[in-house]
């Protein structure tokens, strides 16, 4: 078994409310450790829109997604957070009581984490990848349909199906083609969002009949006990089947609520029901905000999740110093708050 | 009044009335449409508010820019008369439109 980390809170998702909850925590001398399944913070505007124009943040007429991730992660620099990347929250066992909660969160990654509280700002849910429109594509998975590749070697000597326009198609075409048997490349439509680069790298190596591209949509799946033999392709001149025995499809990420769902909170329409005075769940020390919580009001707006960070954390330091008085203070005037900033 | 209807993927058909200047994603939540989702809220960045255009309405629609097409990729059973409903504005000309909703978003 893994090393256990300690922490005071274990904060699920990396989006921009749970990256303040770390300066709400931090101003409480509260150490927290974030886990997301990306590979980078932000969430959804880091993953969705980082060019997108937002006009709703308070102080800031107009700031782009990831320009207002970037300002957070400068501001919550001082409290030195963990981040553990590309990892999904599977496991939550309490092990306290009510009145001293102690919880043990384990990833999918096996990291085990042991905190007196937890902190869900996982927004929509955990970022999985999109599955394409064929019925039977279950029974592939893992096995010869896949949606990342994890080890390169898992493609040498093989034909491999790649589906989609975007970067990851094309850099994945690129990068397994020296090793693969034959690499297959397939798109909707002939126009690529990738980076140009890469786009005219790949028609290089089509024009020297290196590799093949395909414009059509997977339409079925041949094969038997997961392994895949051919993919059926609606092209314009009809079905045709492309004898491959790998797939890589990317078609993009949706937002599942996933193992949350197991955790024994309450639950309405996927979303998890708190108070609006500490925005804890039914079960004390497990704390929601941002977009993942509902209350009578309710706004999925950042700020909100602003908002909601600021007063959880007012109870989270009830759970993690339960002897301390809690003294309110501001920023602009406490000195012992700009110390922590390493302002004063 | 602009009038919309809105079918969904087990046929059930939804005639609502859109507001001119708003877009056919914003109508569809404004009036509780189901199968549409629009998770990014209309900044064209999800995919899911695809919905697939009625035969003769698919060349009267402006074209979709090539931000909508990029986006399209990532749609769940694309076809040729498909858009993102939070690119399609709304005014006179739209009424009448006819879409469906897909059998899932994403």
């Amino acid at each position: 078994m893994s090393e256990i980390i300690k922490t005071d809170v274990v904060i699920v998702g990396a989006g921009p409310t749970g990256l303040f909850a770390v300066f709400e925590l931090g101003l409480l001398d509260i150490k927290a450790h974030l886990i997301d399944i990306l590979p980078k913070p932000g969430g959804q505007c880091a993953e969705l829109y980082p060019e997108k124009p937002i006009y709703d943040i308070p102080g800031f007429p107009m700031v782009t997604g990831q320009g207002l991730v970037d300002n957070l992660m400068q501001q919550i620099e001082p409290f030195g957070p963990t981040f553990h990347y590309n990892e999904m929250v599977e496991g939550l066992e309490v092990l306290g009581t009510p009145e001293a909660p102690a919880f043990r969160v384990r990833t999918d990654g096996g990291k085990v984490f042991e905190t007196k509280a937890v902190v869900v700002a996982a927004g929509g849910g955990s970022f999985q990848p999109k599955r394409p429109p064929v019925a039977t594509i279950e029974a592939y998975e893992n096995s010869s349909v896949f949606y990342a590749v994890r080890k390169m070697e898992d493609f040498r000597d093989r034909t491999v199906l790649i589906v989609g326009g975007g970067d990851s198609a094309l850099d994945w075409t690129l990068n397994l083609h020296p090793i693969a048997k034959r690499i297959i490349l397939m798109h909707r439509r002939d126009d690529f969002r990738a980076a140009p680069h890469s786009v005219n790298a790949m028609r290089e190596l089509v024009a020297s009949k290196q590799m093949d591209l395909l414009i059509g949509q997977i339409a079925g799946l041949k094969g038997e006990d997961g392994q895949l033999s051919a993919v059926s392709v609606k092209t314009a001149d009809g079905v045709v089947d492309v004898a491959c025995d790998r797939m890589l499809p990317f078609f993009g990420l949706t937002m599942k609520l996933g193992p949350i769902a197991d955790w024994g909170l309450n639950l309405h329409e996927q979303l998890v029901p708190v108070d609006t005075e500490k925005f804890e769940t039914n079960a004390p020390g497990i704390f929601a905000i941002g977009d993942i919580n509902t209350y009578p009001g309710k706004l999925k707006l950042i700020l909100s999740g602003f908002h909601e960070a600021a007063l959880a954390a007012q109870k989270v330091h009830r759970y993690v110093y339960p002897e301390k008085k809690l003294l309110f203070q501001y920023t602009t005037s406490s000195t012992n708050l700009q110390k922590k900033l390493g302002v004063s | 009044m602009t009038k919309i209807t809105f079918i969904d993927a087990a046929g059930q058909s939804r005639t609502v009335d859109a507001e001119d200047g708003s877009t056919v994603m914003e109508t569809a939540l404004k009036n509780a449409v189901p199968g549409i989702e629009a998770e990014c809220g209309g900044a064209c960045a999800c995919a899911t508010c695809h919905v697939y255009v009625e035969e003769s309405w698919v060349e009267k629609l402006p074209k979709a820019e090539s931000m909508e097409e990029d986006m399209l990729d990532f749609a769940f059973d694309v076809r040729p008369s498909s858009r993102l409903s939070c690119q399609i504005k709304v005014g006179p000309a739209l009424d009448g439109l006819i879409v469906t909703t897909p059998e899932k978003q994403g």
